[in-house]
């Protein structure tokens, strides 16, 4: 099955069919990626370039292994020191990338909708890989595959997701794919890192991690994002660590078996314990960036396929 | 011997007498010579007569709340350009704001203005000056001089005064001369940053919200403090049903308050943002659905007293940019008669109520001697189609910038022509590319 989109924009925009399509095929990469010979062909002749126009060194690293796994040449582009200084805007750089005959773009932008604005331009395909505080659709895909591969379903998962929310498209992509897969989605975080409306986008609210975590089989910790803040969003780092850090206690009432989750990088003391944080029975932190290389190898195989399927199309018809 | 020109065959509307009758009109040396049910086909033989066919006849539009480009953004706007975008929706009289490039801050300024203004020949151009030095809310501007060179109004555009000792310093002061102040209804530092309606949509896409707080807060102190000194405000564009409400309820109490709203507030809502259309970001910003009703009950009930195109023209480069960088603005002028019209057409208001917004009452605030149709006074008029339904194509727009969010919208009403001190500025029959 093919996706529906020659993007990759968002998990919004994505059936539960192509979610499925997707974590289908990443399971087959995440065995492949253990072999010895790791290296494949699928993508021999393709061009992928990373173009962040923000930091970033595991999601680049991740879509820049998961490129060359396939085959494909792949060149990372720093957008923020080059050409957009010079006066660069982004549809220029757009242009610019589209006359090279590149296969797939994948993009960082720090604002909200810059990739769509991006990828509107563009012959080829276009994956976001993080636009401000909109979606992170790769980061639920792997979360959702590492969920999957631990607890074989996500259907009735009680997944607490909790941190800085405000700021983070990591937990609106996460919301939008656990609620197409039957999850059922809590955010705690204190009033000052909610988003308004947020319990409209299919979640329960909670303020306090005492009632955010109970029965939860998954928490969800995710970084305070002091980089994306202005000002004074809670008093103190202890302050926060104390009510919203995840600690063995609050761990506690979870479920027995409950599991791990953090996208990283992670503020040890201040969301998240060490304890918790390296526990191998329970964290799942590293599952998440290893199974991140098959994801990606799986949205890029896919979104290739999709493009040259499009190409014969346009062939065909001329 | 001077020439006169009639205008008949119309249905005569003024606003400001409760005018509503078939007649027409005598035009002499750019003035209402008379106007009336008596003056119809039969004429002396010096008279030229143009049958404008049952069309009706009103007031220009004055459009009390205009941003340009010139000076410094002539690649957005020209004096020119604005002129023919204002003839071209039937509006003949502007009152613009000083945020230009340089702000307009000093008499000079104003000077400048006024000297542009007058080359201008498609529209009678009226400039505020800011209220604080370079807008920037520290330091009062003269505000005696610069209403004695020809200032109507004063604010600080889109920066509303967040010092509220000053502008309480200001609001007192201003009695000395009885002058009007304009206040953007967004308190700066609530506001600060955002990009968007706060709410669900916000949250969806990821923007910035600006909370119903960030308007009410600020109509709040704004309110207090007129009514404390007595100053003559206008708070504008608004944008929800409780600045309304708090409006209400100050003028109520003899505050001297008046306030006006933009097509956009009653005809869009935050989820015409979609998938993060430029072109819908204005300030105050698109609210929801339930705010899109009641500013239009608002308007159709008198609280809100005028209406505004809020025009602002922002170049594509401006605005082909994420959401976040993109410059807020949507220009208004062309749209303004047809968009405010559905009021009329979807039964809410009498077409002589929906005119007054436009015409006498921005007029009377102003304190300027246009907006009615009376013997002696300007030739300054309308002539328009109110029911013709017709699409709205920004290709087809006079402005510089085309920054509309209502391309391919189907409106009804439309202006036939456009005639300034008894001139034909714009003639809808001529322009070859009309759709």
């Amino acid at each position: 099955m093919l996706l529906n989109n020659r993007h990759l924009l968002g998990i919004a925009e994505l059936s539960p069919q192509e979610i499925n399509t997707i974590l289908d095929l990443a399971d087959k990469y995440v065995d492949l990626n253990r072999e010895t010979e790791r290296k494949g062909q699928r993508l021999k002749g393709r061009t992928v370039v990373n173009l962040f126009f923000e930091v970033s060194t595991r999601t680049r690293g991740s879509f820049e292994l998961a490129a060359k796994r396939l085959g494909a040449d792949c060149i990372n582009m720093n957008a923020d020191g080059t050409s957009t200084r010079k006066g660069e805007t982004l549809i220029d750089t757009a242009m610019t990338l589209n006359a090279m005959h590149i296969d797939v773009l994948v993009v960082r932008h720090s604002a909200s909708g810059a990739v769509k604005l991006l990828a509107d331009k563009v012959n080829c395909a276009v994956i976001n890989a993080g636009d401000g505080q909109h979606e992170h659709p790769t980061q639920a895909l792997l979360d959702a595959l590492v969920m999957r591969r631990r607890t074989k379903k996500l259907e009735g998962l009680n997944v607490a997701i909790c941190g800085d929310i405000l700021h983070s498209r990591v937990a609106r992509s996460n919301i939008f794919l656990l609620n197409k897969l039957g999850a059922r989605v809590r955010v705690v975080a204190p009033l000052t890192l909610l988003p308004k409306d947020i319990e409209r986008l299919g979640c329960e609210v909670h303020t306090r991690m005492e009632t955010g975590v109970r029965d939860a089989d998954i928490i969800m910790m995710l970084r305070i994002q002091n980089e994306r803040m202005e000002g004074s969003f809670v008093p103190s780092a202890r302050e926060y660590y104390h009510f919203f850090g995840l600690d063995r206690a609050k761990l506690n009432l979870a479920k027995p078996d409950a599991l791990i989750m953090h996208p990283g990088p992670m503020n040890r003391g201040v969301e998240i314990d060490s304890e918790v944080a390296d526990d191998i029975h329970r964290s799942l932190i590293l599952n998440q960036v290893e199974f991140g290389v098959a994801v990606r190898m799986a949205c890029l195989d896919l979104l290739t396929r999709q493009l040259m399927s499009s190409q014969r199309l346009q062939d065909a018809a001329q | 011997m001077s020439l006169k020109t009639a205008y008949i065959n119309a249905r005569l509307l003024d606003p400001a007498t409760k005018l509503d009758t078939k007649g027409g009109v005598i035009v002499e040396n750019g003035k209402i010579a008379d106007i009336g049910a008596h003056i119809g086909p039969k004429l002396a033989a010096d008279v030229k007569v143009i049958d404008v066919a049952g069309a009706c006849l009103a007031p220009g539009l004055v459009d009390m709340l205009v941003h340009t480009g010139e000076p410094g953004n002539e690649h957005k706007e020209t004096f020119t350009t604005l002129g023919e975008a204002a003839a071209a929706g039937g509006v003949t009289a502007i009152a613009t704001m000083p945020d230009t490039d340089p702000i307009i801050d000093n008499v000079a300024g104003v000077a400048y203005i006024d000297r542009r203004a007058r080359q201008t020949k498609s529209v009678k151009h009226f400039p505020y000056a800011a209220m604080t030095v370079q807008c920037q809310g520290k330091e009062m501007t003269e505000l005696g001089l610069l209403a004695e060179a020809g200032a109507v109004g004063f604010t600080d555009g889109l920066n509303p005064l967040g010092d509220v000792k000053l502008l309480r310093r200001i609001m007192s002061y201003s009695r000395s001369f009885d002058l009007l102040l304009l206040q953007l209804p967004l308190h700066p530092r609530l506001a600060e940053g955002g990009l968007m309606n706060s709410g669900e949509m916000s949250t969806r896409l990821g923007l910035s919200g600006i909370s119903a707080e960030a308007e009410a807060l600020q109509v709040m102190i704004d309110l207090r403090l007129a009514k404390a000194t007595g100053a003559r405000l206008h708070i504008g564009p608004v944008s929800m049903s409780e600045s309304v409400q708090l409006i209400r309820a100050a003028k109520g109490q003899g505050v001297r308050v008046t306030c006006s709203t933009s097509p956009q507030y009653f005809t869009l809502t935050e989820n015409d943002v979609g998938d993060y259309r430029t072109f819908t970001k204005i300030m105050p910003p698109l609210r929801d659905e339930e705010n899109r009703k009641a500013i239009a009950e608002a308007v159709a009930d008198g609280s809100i007293d005028i209406i505004a195109s809020n025009h602002r023209p922002q170049d594509v480069d401006s605005k082909r940019l994420p959401y976040a960088q993109a410059a807020p603005g949507i220009v208004g002028l062309e749209t303004l008669l047809a968009l405010s019209l559905k009021l009329h057409h979807e039964n809410k208001m009498s077409l002589l109520d929906v005119l007054a917004t436009m015409t006498y009452k921005p007029a009377e605030l102003l304190r300027l001697p246009i907006g009615r149709l009376a013997k002696g006074s300007a030739a300054d008029f309308v002539i328009f189609d109110a029911d013709e339904p017709w699409r709205i194509n920004n290709d087809n727009l006079h402005s510089k910038s085309k920054n509309s969010p209502y391309d391919t919208l189907p409106v009804q009403g439309r202006v036939k022509h456009t005639i300034l001190d008894g001139r034909h500025v714009y003639d809808s029959t001529k322009m070859a590319n009309a759709a």
